[in-house]
């Protein structure tokens, strides 16, 4: 299982040079591209395109931020200036799905984006590998077995609350055969990791505890092997979380396209 | 539906089973009980006096509910004394329950228990001169729980027929003046919990309003020939009460200061000044004051102050993290998120004021299209090494 890919990522202006068209566009988001942990995710959401076989590109150097911080810190001229931007550039590709490697990006192009002329099929990738799971594309073979391990999932707030969507991240996780354990905040009640609402440029205001902390003690509660997230800024929370409570080296913080990933030997 | 479902049905307490459980006693007696109140109002008007006694055996099933019902309402509302003065569960507490809250709520309790006693004295009194064949007290009802009364009672006609006559007058006036009493208090959700789930947000709650003035502006910045539609002047996001929408504010007169929102809240729970109910009451307050300023020099008339930092902090405003738990949390639909994310739109848009790393993400977006400073050029090297 290397870290390098062994093909190539194609992007949008390459495949349009060849006159072809993806299936699927891989909205891959900054933190993504550009957060070491971060592209780790990327990649195995890459890998597992691959694997599967969906005639997939990325935007590369095209893609900008969604604009979704600036929104949440109430800059809405910033906003929609990236938002206008970044719509004239996937309608100029002619765009109709979408798959998300962040429940921000996701929310903002799911939601926000139609107002603007924005309007597409989008899903975040912990559902197009529920999808692909239900169309028995995908399973859980010829990798890393994750039998019996215990395994909790931290909701994101835009995916969970935001958005609804509780089930296809576990339904991702079901297939394992480990040992899921919610924490006592869960789904529509789960606490935050303390990232969102552009909280993750910031140093907290004052207060008794860091959220990611008080978070983390109720992730160790379950006494995990593995913390679950969907979502980069969860991601960068939880590992600092589990570092400061001296957990790194029995807890490991993954992303669900990173245990598919695993779990499918890619 | 939302209002079916949320109001009247109440779908949202039953998060927390015990308190909903309690409150759907208060609720339930409250609409029941009304019916006893038509009747009560009927007599008064007319002098009669168990004017449905005539409905026989359904008028007995009737009173019997009633009277269980307001054992039932007595005995939540005791409860719900014991949580908040004794126990004093830490969902009451907070800096923003201060005197008048916290007496606000224990004035409804209280007068609801009064009620509650003046009505089955009430009706023990009546069983009593209905039992000696008294006068105008005609044999009516059946007292399951008044009964249980009787013995505290003297036995002479004329002082029974005293403290009838004054419970009901008691309990009469009681519901006038706690009608009136009403829109002073967050008691108010009663009424207002109806409008407020119907106007309330049924987007996905990650979705965050696109404003239509900044349309307007970026459009014509992006492309010169834009004509834009008749502009709307006004300020960008919320200074003050006046700035916000009609349903922030019926949101603020709604919050019944429960502090389900409070106790979920993360910057809340982490010690943060962030208190979503604060945010609601500092919004109510501030619009009361307002309104009496409009009253006393008419409008335009400018106090020096405004929801931003006389009520709400510039540190509160910038600890949310837009998680939603309060609104979710909520039992009948209010917003705070939408109130902090208009004052925030308020600090950048219009005075250009956030704390310095956010205006640096601010400005990296700018730069170069990411919250950090990287380079546009290598937004793909993710793929090209490891």
């Amino acid at each position: 299982m290397s870290e390098q890919l062994n093909f190539e990522v194609p992007t949008m202006a390459e495949l349009i040079a060849k006159g072809e068209e993806p299936e699927i566009l891989f909205w891959v988001g900054c933190a993504g591209s550009y957060d070491e942990r971060a592209q780790k995710t990327t990649r195995d959401i890459c890998k597992i395109l691959h694997h599967v076989g969906i005639k997939y590109a990325v935007l590369g150097t095209e893609e900008s931020c969604t604009g979704d911080p600036a929104k949440r810190a109430g800059n809405e001229f910033l906003f929609q200036m990236q938002a206008m931007t970044n719509i004239e550039v996937l309608n100029s590709y002619n765009i109709k799905k979408i798959v998300t490697g962040c429940p921000h990006c996701f929310n903002t192009i799911k939601n926000e984006y139609p107002g603007l002329g924005g309007t597409y099929e989008i899903i975040h990738h912990t559902q197009l590998i529920q999808q692909l799971i239900d169309e028995g594309k995908l399973k859980a073979e010829g990798g890393e077995s994750f039998k019996g391990k215990k395994i909790t999932y931290h909701d994101p707030c835009y995916l969970g609350r935001g958005n609804g969507i509780y089930e296809a991240p576990r339904a991702a996780l079901e297939i394992l055969d480990a040992q899921l354990v919610e924490m006592k905040r869960c789904k529509s009640n789960g606490l935050c990791c303390g990232a969102g609402g552009a909280q993750m440029f910031k140093e907290p205001e004052k207060g008794n505890k860091d959220i990611n902390i008080e978070r983390i003690e109720e992730a160790l509660e379950t006494q995990p092997q593995i913390i679950a997230a969907g979502c980069p800024f969860c991601m960068t929370m939880l590992r600092d979380g589990v570092k400061l409570k001296d957990q790194d080296q029995n807890v490991q913080v993954l992303d669900i396209a990173e245990i598919t990933a695993r779990a499918n030997g890619l | 539906m939302t209002m079916l479902r949320v109001a009247l049905g109440q779908t949202k307490m039953f998060f927390r089973p015990i308190p909903a459980g309690l409150h759907l006693v208060v609720y339930v007696g409250f609409v029941i009980i009304n019916l006893e109140v038509l009747e009560i109002m009927i007599d008064g008007i007319f002098g009669t006096h168990r004017v449905f006694g005539g409905l026989g055996s359904l008028y007995n099933f009737l009173i019997v509910s009633f009277e269980i019902l307001a054992l039932g309402v007595w005995l939540a509302c005791a409860i719900f004394l014991i949580r908040r003065n004794i126990i004093r569960l830490k969902r009451f507490r907070g800096v923003e329950m201060t005197n008048w809250p916290k007496s606000d709520a224990n004035y409804i309790l209280i007068t609801e228990i009064l009620l509650m006693t003046a009505f089955l004295l009430m009706n023990a009194a009546d069983a009593k001169l209905q039992a000696l064949a008294s006068d105008h007290y005609i044999t009516a009802g059946a007292f399951p729980v008044s009964q249980y009364l009787q013995n505290l009672l003297p036995n002479t006609e004329a002082s029974l027929i005293t403290i009838e006559r004054s419970c009901w007058w008691f309990h009469i006036i009681g519901i006038f003046t706690f009608l009136n009493y009403l829109p002073y208090s967050k008691h108010f959700h009663i009424l207002f919990a109806f409008p407020n789930t119907y106007f309330s947000n049924l987007e996905p709650k990650g979705e965050f309003t696109n404003m239509a003035n900044v349309t307007n502006e970026v459009k014509a910045m992006l492309d010169p020939s834009f004509i834009p539609e008749e502009a709307e002047a006004g300020r960008f996001g919320a200074k003050d009460v006046n700035d916000l929408t009609w349903v922030n504010l019926m949101n603020a007169y709604t919050c019944t200061e429960c502090g389900r929102c409070t106790s979920v809240c993360p910057a809340n729970i982490t010690g943060k000044v962030l208190s979503p109910r604060k945010i609601m009451m500092d919004t109510r307050d501030r619009l009361e004051e307002v309104g009496k300023n409009i009253d006393k020099t008419g409008s335009g008339f400018d106090d020096g102050k405004s929801l931003i930092d006389t009520y709400i902090s510039r540190e509160e405003i910038w600890a949310c993290t837009s998680c939603n738990a309060c609104t979710e949390a909520c039992p009948i639909n209010i917003d705070p998120l939408a109130i902090i994310t208009e004052l925030r739109r308020y600090a950048v848009m219009e005075e250009s004021q956030s704390p310095p790393s956010i205006s640096a993400m601010l400005g990296n977006i700018e730069n170069n299209g990411a919250p950090w400073k990287y380079s546009p050029a290598d937004r793909l090297n993710w793929a090209k090494e490891n």
